[in-house]
């Protein structure tokens, strides 16, 4: 490719929260596609092998903290576990966040919603209420 | 149409006719993930518990099957939408888009089938 001069990039720009949602959903979609898909993926593939596969799978993602070993090689598997557990915390995060600022990015395909308060508004309200959704959903599955 | 630059080259061709292609379907992915994964989400919430009898039983029966199946294929066509952008968005070498794209199709399709053979054999009893 020919080195020609590019326009100004991401440095150069004063920050603002269109740029932040924007950049948010990118984070969120590609990273449920790379990592969610394939955790969804494990989950019925132990779904579809059986109690014991099905009891490892819950072991690795969803570990019981307090039960988890602290000597010799575990230690590895232990911080694999806590880390998975984290990850699917994020991924929840992740899908109402995308789905706030999806919802978004159908509004501004209509051709609406780029008025510069209302723009604004928007931008910071999506991210904000993804959090609020994550929160309920898991206050919804761990208070039954 | 010149032969210089790459703006050059295309100018005056008009449009390819693939960028709405992509653009629409990337927004009816994104309707279908909007419904069926708000069902999975209300399903897991609405569950009994999540071991594996609840679960097992629950997406064996046939509505939840095939909404489970038209997720997977609604998710991973998304999936692979968005990802082709981030592989063309950052990855500027011809040879090794092609070859990013390539693995993304096969992983999409390939990640897509096994998900909905699982889900096939719950349903048909395979795992009982």
């Amino acid at each position: 490719m020919a080195q020609r001069p590019l326009s100004p990039h991401l440095q150069i720009w004063k920050w603002g929260p269109h740029m932040l949602v924007s950049i948010l959903h990118r984070v969120t979609g590609d990273g449920m596609a790379l990592a969610g898909l394939g955790i969804l993926l494990w989950w019925l593939g132990a779904l579809a092998s059986g109690p014991e596969a099905y009891a490892s799978f819950a072991g690795w993602v969803w570990p019981d903290l307090g039960a988890l070993e602290w000597s010799g090689a575990a230690i590895i598997a232990s911080l694999v576990k806590i880390l998975l557990k984290l990850v699917l915390i994020g991924l929840s995060w992740a899908f109402f966040s995308h789905m706030c600022s999806g919802l978004r990015h159908f509004v501004l395909d209509i051709g609406a919603g780029y008025e510069l308060d209302t723009n604004k508004f928007w931008s910071v309200a999506s991210p904000v209420i993804g959090i609020v959704l994550t929160a309920g959903f898991w206050a919804l599955l761990l208070l039954k | 149409m010149g032969n210089g630059t790459s703006i050059g080259r295309v100018r005056g061709l008009g449009s390819s006719h693939e960028g709405a292609h992509h653009w629409l379907l990337q927004r009816f992915t994104a309707v279908g993930n909007l419904l069926l994964v708000l069902w999975f989400v209300a399903s897991l919430i609405m569950l009994p518990d999540l071991g594996f009898a609840s679960v097992s039983d629950y997406l064996a029966k046939p509505v939840p099957a095939t909404a489970m199946v038209l997720l997977i294929i609604s998710t991973f066509w998304h999936a692979r939408l968005g990802l082709q952008v981030l592989a063309e968005d950052y990855v500027h070498d011809a040879g090794n888009k092609f070859a990013l794209l390539l693995l993304l199709n096969l992983a999409a399709i390939g990640g897509g089938a096994f998900g909905i053979f699982c889900i096939v054999r719950l349903a048909l009893g395979g795992a009982l």
